[in-house]
């Protein structure tokens, strides 16, 4: 391994971990996994007794020739950023933290990706191999430290996002990127309407954008990429300077748009590319912050859950609330699944997890 | 070593007449077309891994989605296995059929439903070919990623099956990461939609368990895959080597540099001569090895990357570095590349074709192993890989006609697919696992990891009726095949030498 110093606060705790689930599957007692619990808002309440990875921690492999890492769960995510950015590299994801204690496990659990997910792609499309603790209590191994593995089924992407609801994830190993030559952001003063056109037109050209959101009346752009090319497309799109700190305040929600002072509930669109404004009773332009190039919609709304939703699915996307004024447990945080994917959900479930111990109901009820 | 359905090791299957699934399935749906006639079964008997053979009991060609539920339900109804295949152009046996079970070709679902130029994305029946795909976006300035060597003929549905690379990986990722959406028909004949046009769907991952899960879990009926901006130009260096060390060398200096190359290929010097000999490439055929590197995107950084690419090869030792002049020697650069399985193909009646993945940085010793083991072995080994990310293609030369031989190809296959595992790799990175690598499988995952793809499969298919036999091998077959198992690069006796 080159290019990282073993921490003195690596250990690795699988065996303990892996006790710990024997013991709760024997037991029939649900466990309530937990890194930084900096991301228990996304998602259903769980009722179970808190097992922490946070000790388990530790990059045990990382060679940035290879352009791959491998972390134990319980690795702060600011410890592996660190790391990679001592070695001009960079998690292609930028996941949002949402907090100093926020582990590569919660990551990776939730699946969040933050402003350049449409350009470079989501935590999913960058996890290489998991390592999971069974309901057995048994640690068992699903890709590798390889860019390319078609071996059996890619149960290491499946466990991307399942909020710990089919295993214990002890490691992750995941394709990082060189950080890019240059960058610079810029601010350009425009209507809706016209930020929408432009995007679709970029769209459809090799543009080095890595990040594009509307919010306040202006089109917010990152330009990423070779120097040569950064520069050319600044002269070209003009716009007053912005400052990067935009993006990072965006990604972890401390933009005044998010704040909790506003009472109404926090909702989170996913659409299509393309996708008009909704017509929305009640909704001012104001109410919707567009990042993701249009893709991710953040919305303060206390519109019913279903006529949302149901306007959402009829755009081909879906509404995640993340905070109601009514408080956890009101809200169903997640889109309602289609009857036969729900049962194929129940299925896998049922036969990852028979006892029901990983996370009951974080993510659906019946889950 | 024989890879046919073996009901011993590999589960017993229910016996059911041929002429009482044959009026069933016409009396359920009297449009499906049915081949039942060993002169019409006898072109479906194999797909790209011809050295195996199966006349399916019978062939199902719909053209409609209620013909392939009804198709699904009777099925189940009378426990026929289903094996679904699209172009058969797969190189594991994959599609490989059964004799108690029925083929299910996809071929006739061939449209291009939509593409989509704003919304940058394509909705595709499952026998559309690959190519086909960029080649419908190409008006809009937009192209399909994944483009694996048989792209002219594998079909989209193919591809999701078996996650489906090609040259262009690394940077552009393998078909789980173009594949946005797909419908599926269920063993049960329920039709469900896996991910979505937006960027991420509700609920578990799905779409990616079921991209690469060999048709063992569902039959996919629709994909939309994502369109991407064709880049502004591409260029592409070519530098050879006295020593297939230093090449391998070079590789990890280029990405070190902060380069991810659209393509970065090599070849040894078995490779590069049936290349030249075939296509006339303009390759050094006196070179140990060659890489050729495409750097593509915004033409300023390009040029900028060319530079520094150049920079690199030469301090590593590159005895030579041409970089083609226009898109016409580009085309010519690559032309001995993608032909290089049909250019050893002309110095030998066979060959076998491996597929394994590597850390890069293993190279040299894989190599090596596969140098002692060819001589071992008596046979010759001309080695492709993707050198950007891992993916070796060494192939095996034999001659079929000789008694043994194949199983003598097969064996080698076999030792360097271990060889692959035992330095932290995979024995697939793209061609899949079907019934070509079962047994090496064993090598690969110990029997906890087997009994939870067993899990998977029950949670879709629990009566095995989807293509059984495929891609995860019984507990009973790893027992009787007794391969090495090689977990966390922890060698049972690590103090014998090994290669």
């Amino acid at each position: 391994m080159a290019q990282t110093r073993p921490q003195p606060t690596d250990q690795d705790t699988s065996d303990a971990l892996g006790e710990a689930v024997r013991r709760a599957a024997a037991e029939g007692s649900p466990l309530r996994i937990v890194g930084g619990d900096t991301k228990a808002f996304y998602g259903r309440p769980v009722a179970g007794e808190t097992l922490s990875t946070r000790a388990h921690r530790g990059i045990t492999y990382y060679d940035p020739v290879e352009l791959i890492v491998s972390v134990r769960s319980g690795t702060p995510l600011a410890e592996l950023e660190a790391t990679l950015a001592e070695n001009g590299q960079m998690l292609g994801c930028e996941p949002p933290h949402f907090g100093t204690d926020a582990t590569v496990g919660g990551m990776v659990a939730t699946g969040l990706s933050g402003p350049r997910r449409p350009w470079a792609g989501s935590v999913r499309d960058f996890v290489l191999g998991t390592r999971v603790i069974t309901h057995q209590g048994q640690q068992q191994r699903f890709g590798g430290e390889v860019m390319k593995n078609v071996a059996g089924y890619d149960l290491s992407r499946l466990m991307v996002g399942a909020q710990g609801t089919l295993g214990l994830i002890t490691e992750v190993s995941l394709k990082v990127l060189p950080r890019p030559g240059a960058s610079h952001s810029l601010r350009l003063e425009m209507p809706l309407a016209e930020a929408q056109t432009k995007l679709a037109e970029w769209g459809r050209l090799p543009m080095p954008i890595t990040a594009a959101a509307w919010h306040d009346q202006a089109l917010h752009l990152r330009l990423e990429g070779g120097p040569s090319s950064v520069a050319a497309t600044r002269e070209r799109l003009g716009g007053e300077d912005l400052d990067a700190a935009f993006w990072t305040a965006l990604r972890e929600q401390t933009l005044d748009f998010f704040s909790r002072d506003d009472e109404r509930a926090l909702w989170r669109l996913a659409l299509p590319h393309n996708t008009p404004s909704l017509a929305l009773e009640g909704v001012e332009e104001a109410d919707i912050l567009h990042d993701w190039a249009g893709t991710q919609r953040w919305l303060r709304s206390d519109l019913p859950a279903a006529k949302l939703r149901e306007a959402c699915a009829r755009a081909g996307g879906h509404a995640t609330c993340l905070g109601s004024r009514e408080g956890p447990g009101q809200v169903e945080p997640f889109m309602p699944l289609e009857p036969v994917v729900a049962k194929y959900h129940r299925n896998v479930k049922a036969q990852l997890d028979p006892q029901g111990i990983f996370n009951p109901g974080r993510l659906y009820a019946e889950l | 070593m024989n890879i046919l359905y073996d009901a011993k090791l590999d589960g017993e299957l229910q016996h059911t007449d041929k002429a009482d699934v044959l009026a069933d399935l016409q009396r359920a749906a009297p449009d499906l077309t049915l081949l039942h006639r060993e002169e019409d079964l006898r072109p479906f008997e194999c797909d790209g891994l011809s050295a195996y053979r199966v006349l399916p009991m019978l062939v199902v060609l719909p053209e409609t989605l209620e013909q392939v539920e009804t198709l699904m339900k009777r099925c189940r109804a009378l426990g026929v296995p289903v094996v679904t295949r699209g172009a058969g152009t797969g190189l594991s046996g994959g599609a490989l059929p059964l004799e108690q079970g029925v083929l299910l070709v996809m071929s006739r679902f061939n449209r291009i439903l939509e593409v989509d130029p704003d919304a940058r994305i394509a909705r595709l029946q499952p026998g559309v070919r690959n190519l086909a795909i960029s080649e419908a976006a190409a008006p809009y300035g937009l192209y399909y990623a994944p483009d694996p060597s048989s792209q002219i003929a594998c079909s989209i549905g193919g591809n999701v099956a078996e996650n489906a690379g090609g040259v262009h990986c690394l940077k552009y990722g393998l078909t789980v990461h173009n594949v946005m959406k797909v419908e599926v028909i269920t063993i049960e004949g329920e039709r469900m939609t896996l991910g979505s046009e937006a960027l991420d769907a509700p609920g578990l991952d799905l779409l990616a368990l079921f991209t690469g899960s060999e048709g063992m879990l569902g039959v996919v009926t629709e994909i939309t895959v994502k369109l991407l901006p064709k880049p502004e130009t591409a260029k592409v260096l070519m530098a050879s080597f006295d020593d297939v060390e230093k090449a391998g060398r070079a590789v990890g200096d280029i990405i070190a540099a902060g380069i991810i190359p659209g393509g970065l290929e090599m070849m040894d010097k078995l490779a590069i001569r049936a290349a030249e000999d075939f296509v006339k490439a303009g390759y050094p055929v006196e070179a140990e090895a060659i890489l050729l590197c495409e750097l593509d995107g915004v033409e300023a950084d390009v040029n900028d990357d060319c530079a520094t690419v150049r920079q690199v090869l030469e301090k590593a030792g590159a005895t030579g570095i041409q970089q083609a002049r226009d898109d016409a020697e580009r085309a010519t650069f690559w032309a001995g590349r993608k032909n290089a399985f049909p250019a050893v193909g002309r110095m030998s009646p066979d060959y076998y074709c491996m597929d394994g993945t590597i850390p890069r940085r293993e190279l040299p010793r894989v190599l090596k192993g596969i140098a002692d083991m060819s001589e071992a072995y008596g046979l010759r080994v001309a080695n492709v890989f993707h050198a950007g990310d891992g993916n070796m293609h060494p192939l095996i030369l034999f001659d079929a006609n000789r008694p043994g031989e194949l199983e003598q190809a097969e064996a080698l296959g076999g030792k360097i697919l271990e060889l692959c595992v035992e330095v932290g790799g995979s024995i697939t990175g793209e061609h899949g696992v079907g019934r070509e690598k079962i047994n090496q499988m064993c090598a690969q995952f110990n029997p906890g990891e087997l009994t939870t793809f067993h899990a998977v499969k029950a949670a879709f298919d629990p009566d095995r009726l989807l293509n059984p036999g495929k891609n995860i091998p019984t507990l009973a077959r790893c027992a009787e095949f007794g391969a090495m198992h090689v977990h966390n690069n922890e060698l049972p006796h690590p103090e014998l030498p090994r290669f």
